[in-house]
Parts: structure tokens; C-alpha cells; sequence
């Protein structure tokens, strides 16, 4: 209770808030970066105020922080899905090329760049047409290219073994870890290169949890994975780096490890230490 | 003086007679017309043409042009009335245009149907020369449908959830691709109840017809399938009067003999139509739904 | 080098931003399509309405508070009898009436199925309200002639066709529209009002009527101008009963008509073009104006509404 107080208390009187951001050196590949990022909606107070991360290829990044800290909506501008009255300001480099522009393909950007959310939302379709689904909106496949896709995604996403024998069933008989599975498979269809998880397990149960960690971590050797996750152990389980969020800021981007035992700035280890959030 | 519980207990059974009351009164109509009515309906009134002065007459065109209205009328209404429910449910932003086009869709909602056929007399039967002709009676009927049917079909595609469309956004499909797909069928059960209500709605109308489909029928040969001839039951620009509109021109015109007792015997068959409609939307709306979510 | 390809398949058209587009533009038209037809019917029955006061000269004045109808006579000063206020008495009176006896009856069964009944009558209820409003008009219309008519001549005298019966009519005919609506007036109403309304040992009438009721007046009120709306249209039923004389009524049993009533004979019995026919059409754009004025009065209470439980 008493430490409480005095963290709010220190940022109400905090003029420059204290923040920590890691440099990735020129040596490390960067997926996405983001330069000045700033998020409002409607006009009103910014949700995200200039935010500067890189993202490392072939890592997985958690972000931290309590509700309303601005991690998911930072996640969800990362790919565009960003709704109607959402005004973005700054940039968002893939690999090096500003996507928060007019002239960019939001539905080209959503195909490399793949999302899965928190609840479980496979399409009310078979297993096999939830994958192909996007697949034939966009081009022509014949029937093997198809089935060599599905199995493959499948696999990636540790799913195959469980459901290779009833692909024609509805996706929405799947237990719930499978279903999450199954999205991230379908996004994997696609081919992404960066893959955002918006606490793709916080409507799981522990052994699907697990499950989709797991997942996770065999996936990084092909893909980069910025995973926003309320979960502090899941952060600290599965991913390399870790940002810290709290109201609309970024407190401390570092490698994961540093962040959980040696956190550069007070506010972090607060939260890191649940003292609150 | 009454104590607040004497009040309370008095106050209340007061609205348990109201509600009685109600019910007694659709027990009367109901009743009172299917026991004039049924007596009245056997094959041949069914089966035969109607008379202009004598007594004896069916119903069998009427019958027929009140379906064939029906469907013509459901085939110009549903597109028009989906296309307008998809971009206000999935596209329309919240800007002064928008809310111009909804406050047009309530006023053509409360526009007295008698106008509505006024103005399809006016426009389609004079201007555009269709004449008295099922094709301008389907036209002011899809004027009649054609708001219930879009807040209906609004609705039904509200009720399905955002995250079957974030689904589709974050696999970088369009939202239109994303409504036909998934959208559309998961919202088919709750549509075609609708449709099937407003249809039961449209079955009934006259107003909007006597002026537009006219209030008489040529003598039809079954077996002419020729679209253009005036005596083919498909032709849709012959005039076609519809049971509704028979039932309330029989009665004001009294030319027939037995005007009371084709009214009751057509209220009858009306009635009953209507209610298999309302029944039919609900029976087949639980069928679908059940079907859908009972996975394949 | 690299970048400049990525940006180049970055800003190429997809085939979906394609069918996006061709989705919103196809979805769009459907929707204005709609609201121009709405535009058309104002513009061509409002138009064709002025007629009268343009073309033929008509004053304005004399024409709704005129109560001579007989467009095919003039009077000795050569101007034609086109009095329309028996019509517009006629209409206001009986639409008023009517709602004044549904509004008590539509009331107290929306009180039955959302605060007294249990879940079984209120299903039975729903279940009335919904087949009663499926009942064609015109079927009404038969009803009101061959039982209502008989029972006014029977009881009180006169002919039967007339002002009572017409009322009788519309009272039915609206009864469901009040009903449903004041059902979801009434669910509307918070729970925590009745809850917090018992916990002080309100007894449920109590609670209806000091709580429930008045914080649902605003949609009540909506529910009421939807009947009166769906009345003051309502044609073929009111013209079957109500005797269709163009006066202004003495009592409740004489003969009367309506601005339906008066347009379901007339429009075909008129040559168009003819004065006879155009003050039908200006009887069609009262019809019409009187449902905008309706709209407009359920927008200010929905507004009014708003406002106060934003308070």
C-alpha cells in the first residue's frame, strides 16, 4: 500500500519521465521499428505518445504493462488494423519502409504481417477451409498446392498430429488452444515474416498455454514475434526482449533477462516486482 | 381509504384484467374469422376464378397473383435492402450524409401506404406507362418492404460478433470479401427469419396495391407461359389484383351477391397464410441456427 | 535497392483493396438508391400536391378550413367547393381517439408482460401482440363491417358506419404497435431502479408507477406517436366502416370521412390533370407532411429522452 502511493506520487512530479531504450546495434536485423510513434483516438488525449522500438528479426518481443498502458493499440498499429478514428503520427519502418502511409497497401501489409488476438476467432468454416480461406480470396490455387499448405501450416503450428484426420470438421469443435492454434496457423498460410500475438493465451487454460508457447518458441527460428502478454512469466519464459508500457509511454525496452533481473529504471522493477498494475 | 397494499393488489389485478382482455380480444378476431371463413373454403374456391356479378366465385388468381407479387416484389427488395444494411452495418462512418440517408429510411418506414401506392400510381402506372401491372405493384411493394427489410437484415448482421471481422481484417482480406464469407452466412438464420416475417407483412398489403396493380385480373390461361401475352399468368405487366385487395373491393363495391361470404372465406385463407409465415420464420430459424452451430 | 522493391509491392493495388472498394461502392449505391427514392416520393407527391394553390388557383386558406367537399360544384361566387377540413377533423379526430383508447390497454399489457407476469404469460402475451399485428388491414376492415358496424347500428342506432366504428378499428389495429414499442420503453428501464425502489419497501405497484412508468415516459410517448402515425395512414379499414361522408361529424355515430378514406374512392373515379384530381393529390400531401411531422415529434422526444438520463 505504501509503495503504492509513492509511484504515483513520483510520476505526478516527474517532469521528464525516466525512460530506458535499448540500441540495437547495426549488426542486429531489424523486422520493424517504429520512429515518434504517436496513437489518438478521436481527437482526444494520445493513447501512445513518441515511441521509438526496434524490433529484432527472429526474436520474440513481449510487451509489458498494466490495461490502458498503450502496449495493444501500439501492437494493433503495427499492422494497420487500427480502427476508423484511430490517427496515427510518425513512422512504422518494415524493413526500412514506411507503412503509416496513404499510399501503402493495408491488406498487402495484414498478409506479412500476421495478428492473432486474445479470444480464439477462427471463422465458423471446416478446419481446412479456415486456412485455405484467405489463400483463394487472393489468388489461384489448384488442390494440392493447397493441401501441401494446410499440412505444412499445420505442422508449424503443432496441430497437424491432432487434427490431419478430420479437416472437413468445423473449426469451432476444436477445444480452445487448439482453435488459437488453428488461427495462428492460418496466419502462417500466408507466409508473414513478423507474427503479433495480442496475449494470444490469456483465454486459454494453463495446458493450452503451454501449448502455445511452445508454439511460440519453434516458430522464431522463421519468424519475429512481438507477443503483448499481461502474463510476467510467459514474458520471461518465452521471449528475448521485453518493453515496458505505462501510460502511453515506454519506460524500459532491454533484453529480457536484464529487464527481469536488473531493470534500469524504478517504475520497471515496480511492476516487474507486482506492486502494481 | 385504501391502504398502499389494498392499492397495490387492486392496481394490479387491474393489469392482469387489461391483459385478459387483449388476449380475449385476438381470441375474438382470430376465431371469429377462421369460423365464417373455414366453411367457406373447399378445392373449388380455392381452384376456380373469381365472378363479377354472380355468386359462386374463387379465388384461384388472386391467390396466384398475391405469391407471384410476393415474389417478384422479394426479388427488387432483398438486394436493395442487403447491399444498404451491409454498408450502414459494415462501412457506413458517422458523418451528416449517413444520418440523412437513415432519417430517409424511417420517414419511407412511416410513410402511409396509401402514399406509397400514390406515388407508384403516379410514376410507374402513368409516367413510365407500366400501366395497372404487377410489375408497378411489386415496385411500391419493395417501396413498402423495403426499410423493415433493411433494419431487419441490419440487425441480424450486428448480432454477429467483431471478431469474426478482425479475423478477416488481420489475414488481410477486404471487409467486403470477409462479410459475403463469413459475415453473411453465419447471419443467414436471423435474415431469413426476417425475410420471411416481412413477407408475411407484405401478403397482406393492399393499400399500396390498388392503385399500382389495379383491382382486376384478366381471364388467365395456366398453360400460356408466354411472358407477353396479356392472358399468361407470368406476364408482369397485366394487371393483378391480390386476395387482399379482392377481400376489400368485393365489400365496397358489392357487385357479387355473395360478396360476405367470398370476403370471409378469403380472410380466412389470408389469415392462415400469414400465420404460416410467422410460423415458418421461426421454425426455419431455429433449423438453421441449430445446423450452423452444430458444426459440419 | 531492396527497399525500393518492398515499397514498390507495398503500394501495388491488392486484389482485395480492389474488392474493398467495389464492396463499399456496390453497398453504397443500394443505400442511396433508398434515399433517393425517398427524395422522388417527397418531391413528385408534395409537387403534384401544390398543384391545387398553383394551377388551379385555390386558396390555400379556404381549402383546409373550408367544410364544403364537393369538388364538382362552385359556389355562387364560381369558386369550387374544396373545403378539406371535414377530412382533417375526421382524421385528427379518429386517430386521437383511437390512440387515447389503445394507449391504456397497450400500457397496462406491457406493465402485464414486463413487471407483473411471469415468464409464461409474458411469452402467451407476446405471442398475442405478434399474430394480432400480423392481421392484414383489410381484414380488419371485413371484421369492423361485419361484426363492428352491426353492433354500433345494433346498440346506439344509426347506420353503424361512422366515426365510433372507425375508432373500434384503429383502436385494435394500433393496440400492437403501442404495445411492443412500450414493452421496450419499459426494458429499457434500468434494473437497479426497481431494485433500489423494493429495498425501500415500495410495494410493486409503488414501484411501477412512481419508478418504472415515469422514467419510461419518453419511450411510452414514441410508442403512443407511432400509433397515432400508423393510424392517421391506415386507409382501407377506415374507409370500410367509417361512412365516408365529407362533413364534419355531428357525434360519434354520424358518418364521416378521412384523408384516406376521401383518396381510396376518389383517385380512381378522377381524370388526371382535372381539379377534382389535384385537390386528391393536396389531400395525399397532407397525408404525407402529417408523417414527417409525426417523424419529427418522436426525434424530439428520443432527443428529449437522451437528455434527461444523460443527466
Amino acid at each position: 500500500m505504501v509503495s503504492r502511493n509513492k509511484i504515483v506520487e513520483s510520476i505526478k512530479n516527474e517532469v521528464e519521465i525516466e525512460k530506458y531504450v535499448i540500441n540495437l546495434s547495426s549488426k542486429h536485423q531489424r523486422a520493424i521499428e517504429t520512429k515518434d510513434l504517436t496513437i489518438s483516438y478521436n481527437g482526444k488525449k494520445n493513447a501512445l505518445n513518441k515511441t521509438n522500438l526496434a524490433f529484432e528479426t527472429n526474436k520474440i518481443t513481449s510487451l509489458i504493462g498494466a490495461s490502458g498502458s498503450g502496449k495493444s493499440t501500439f501492437l494493433r498499429s503495427l499492422n494497420l488494423i487500427h480502427g476508423e478514428n484511430t490517427l496515427i503520427g510518425g513512422q512504422i519502418l518494415y524493413h526500412g519502409v514506411n507503412i503509416n502511409d496513404p499510399s501503402i497497401d493495408k491488406f498487402e501489409v495484414r498478409r506479412r504481417i500476421g495478428m492473432v488476438f486474445q479470444r480464439p476467432n477462427p471463422f465458423a468454416k471446416s478446419i481446412y477451409n479456415n486456412i485455405t480461406f484467405a489463400l483463394t480470396q487472393r489468388a489461384k490455387y489448384t488442390k494440392n498446392q493447397l493441401d501441401e499448405i494446410v499440412e505444412s501450416s499445420l505442422k508449424q503450428a503443432a496441430l497437424w498430429d491432432q487434427v490431419k484426420d478430420e479437416l472437413n470438421k468445423s473449426a469451432l469443435s476444436l477445444s480452445g488452444g487448439q482453435q488459437q492454434r488453428l488461427v495462428i496457423a492460418r496466419a502462417l498460410a500466408l507466409k508473414p515474416d513478423i507474427l503479433l500475438l495480442d496475449e494470444p493465451a490469456s483465454a486459454l487454460d494453463p495446458k493450452s498455454t503451454m501449448q502455445v508457447e511452445e508454439t511460440m518458441v519453434n516458430l522464431k527460428k522463421d519468424y519475429t514475434i512481438i507477443v503483448v502478454t499481461h502474463n510476467m512469466q510467459q514474458a520471461a519464459r518465452v521471449s528475448d526482449y521485453t518493453a515496458f508500457f505505462h501510460m502511453g509511454n515506454v519506460i524500459e525496452y532491454d533484453l529480457t533477462r536484464k529487464i527481469f533481473t536488473r531493470p534500469k529504471v524504478k517504475l520497471t522493477s515496480d511492476y516487474v516486482a507486482g506492486n502494481f498494475g | 381509504m385504501f391502504n398502499s397494499k389494498q392499492i397495490n393488489k387492486l392496481a394490479i389485478s387491474f393489469i392482469y384484467a387489461i391483459a385478459i382482455i387483449v388476449a380475449l380480444i385476438l381470441l375474438f378476431l382470430v376465431s371469429n374469422i377462421l369460423i365464417n371463413g373455414i366453411p367457406e373454403i373447399s378445392w373449388k374456391f380455392i381452384a376456380s376464378p373469381s365472378k363479377t356479378f354472380e355468386a359462386g366465385g374463387g379465388i384461384s388468381v388472386q391467390l396466384f397473383n398475391t405469391i407471384y407479387l410476393l415474389i417478384l416484389s422479394m426479388i427488387i427488395s432483398i438486394p436493395i435492402a442487403l447491399g444498404a444494411a451491409i454498408y450502414l452495418n459494415e462501412y457506413a462512418p458517422k458523418n451528416d450524409f449517413i444520418s440523412v440517408l437513415k432519417t430517409a429510411i424511417e420517414v419511407l418506414s412511416s410513410l402511409p401506404s396509401i402514399v406509397v401506392g400514390l406515388f407508384g400510381f403516379m410514376f410507374f402506372v402513368l409516367k413510365f406507362n407500366f400501366g395497372f401491372s404487377i410489375l408497378s405493384g411489386s415496385i411500391a411493394l419493395t417501396f413498402f418492404n423495403l426499410p423493415l427489410l433493411t433494419r431487419s437484415i441490419e440487425n441480424s448482421l450486428a448480432a454477429i460478433p467483431n471478431l469474426q471481422r478482425e479475423a478477416g481484417a488481420a489475414l488481410g482480406i477486404s471487409r467486403f470479401e470477409t462479410v459475403i464469407h463469413v459475415i453473411l452466412p453465419a447471419a443467414l438464420p436471423s435474415i431469413i427469419t426476417g425475410i420471411v416475417l416481412a413477407s408475411g407483412r407484405v401478403l397482406g398489403e393492399a393499400a399500396a396495391l390498388i392503385f399500382t396493380a389495379g383491382q382486376s385480373s384478366p381471364n388467365l390461361d395456366w398453360l400460356n407461359l408466354n411472358p407477353f401475352s396479356p392472358h399468361s399468368p407470368i406476364n408482369p405487366m397485366r394487371p393483378a389484383e391480390t386476395l387482399a385487395v379482392h377481400i376489400w373491393k368485393i365489400n365496397s363495391e358489392a357487385t357479387i351477391p355473395d360478396a360476405t361470404k367470398i370476403s370471409a372465406g378469403s380472410s380466412a385463407v389470408l389469415l392462415i397464410l400469414v400465420f404460416i409465415f410467422n410460423f415458418l420464420a421461426r421454425y426455419l430459424g431455429n433449423k438453421i441456427y441449430k445446423k450452423m452451430t452444430a458444426g459440419k | 535497392m531492396e527497399q525500393n522493391e518492398l515499397f514498390k509491392q507495398l503500394t501495388k493495388k491488392s486484389v482485395a483493396s480492389k474488392k474493398d472498394i467495389f464492396g463499399k461502392y456496390l453497398s453504397l449505391s443500394a443505400l442511396i438508391l433508398i434515399g433517393i427514392t425517398v427524395v422522388a416520393i417527397l418531391f413528385f407527391v408534395i409537387s403534384r400536391g401544390l398543384t391545387t394553390f398553383t394551377l388551379d388557383k385555390i386558396n390555400p386558406f379556404r381549402f383546409l378550413f373550408g367544410t364544403d367537399w364537393q369538388p364538382n360544384n362552385v359556389d355562387k361566387n364560381n369558386n369550387p367547393l374544396v373545403g378539406a377540413l371535414p377530412m382533417i377533423f375526421g382524421s385528427f379526430v379518429i386517430t386521437l381517439l383511437s390512440a387515447l383508447v389503445a394507449a391504456p390497454f397497450a400500457i397496462g399489457t406491457a406493465i402485464f408482460m414486463t413487471e407483473v407476469s411471469n415468464q409464461r404469460g409474458a411469452k402467451i402475451m407476446q405471442s398475442v401482440i405478434e399474430l394480432l399485428v400480423g392481421i392484414p388491414s383489410v381484414v380488419y376492415g371485413f371484421i369492423g363491417l361485419t361484426v363492428i358496424v352491426p353492433f354500433v347500428r345494433n346498440t346506439f342506432g344509426g347506420s353503424g358506419f361512422g366515426i365510433l366504428s372507425g375508432i373500434i378499428v384503429l383502436f385494435v389495429m394500433i393496440l400492437p404497435t403501442i404495445t411492443s414499442m412500450s414493452i421496450d420503453a419499459l426494458n429499457n428501464v434500468p434494473k437497479i431502479y426497481r431494485e433500489s425502489a423494493y429495498s425501500i419497501g415500495a410495494t410493486p405497484w409503488q414501484t411501477i408507477y412512481k419508478v418504472v412508468l415515469r422514467s419510461a415516459i419518453p419511450g411510452i410517448l414514441t410508442a403512443i406517436v407511432f400509433g397515432l402515425s400508423r393510424a392517421f395512414g391506415e386507409a382501407l379499414a377506415v374507409q370500410m366502416v367509417v361512412g365516408n361522408s365529407p362533413v364534419i361529424p355531428q357525434n360519434a355515430l354520424s358518418p364521416a370521412a378521412t384523408l384516406t378514406s376521401v383518396l381510396t374512392q376518389g383517385i380512381g373515379n378522377t381524370t388526371e390533370g382535372s381539379l377534382q384530381n389535384d385537390v386528391l393529390w393536396s389531400l395525399a400531401m397532407i397525408l404525407l407532411l402529417m408523417s414527417l411531422v409525426f417523424n419529427l415529434i418522436i426525434r424530439k422526444i428520443g432527443k428529449k429522452g437522451e437528455m434527461k438520463n444523460n443527466v
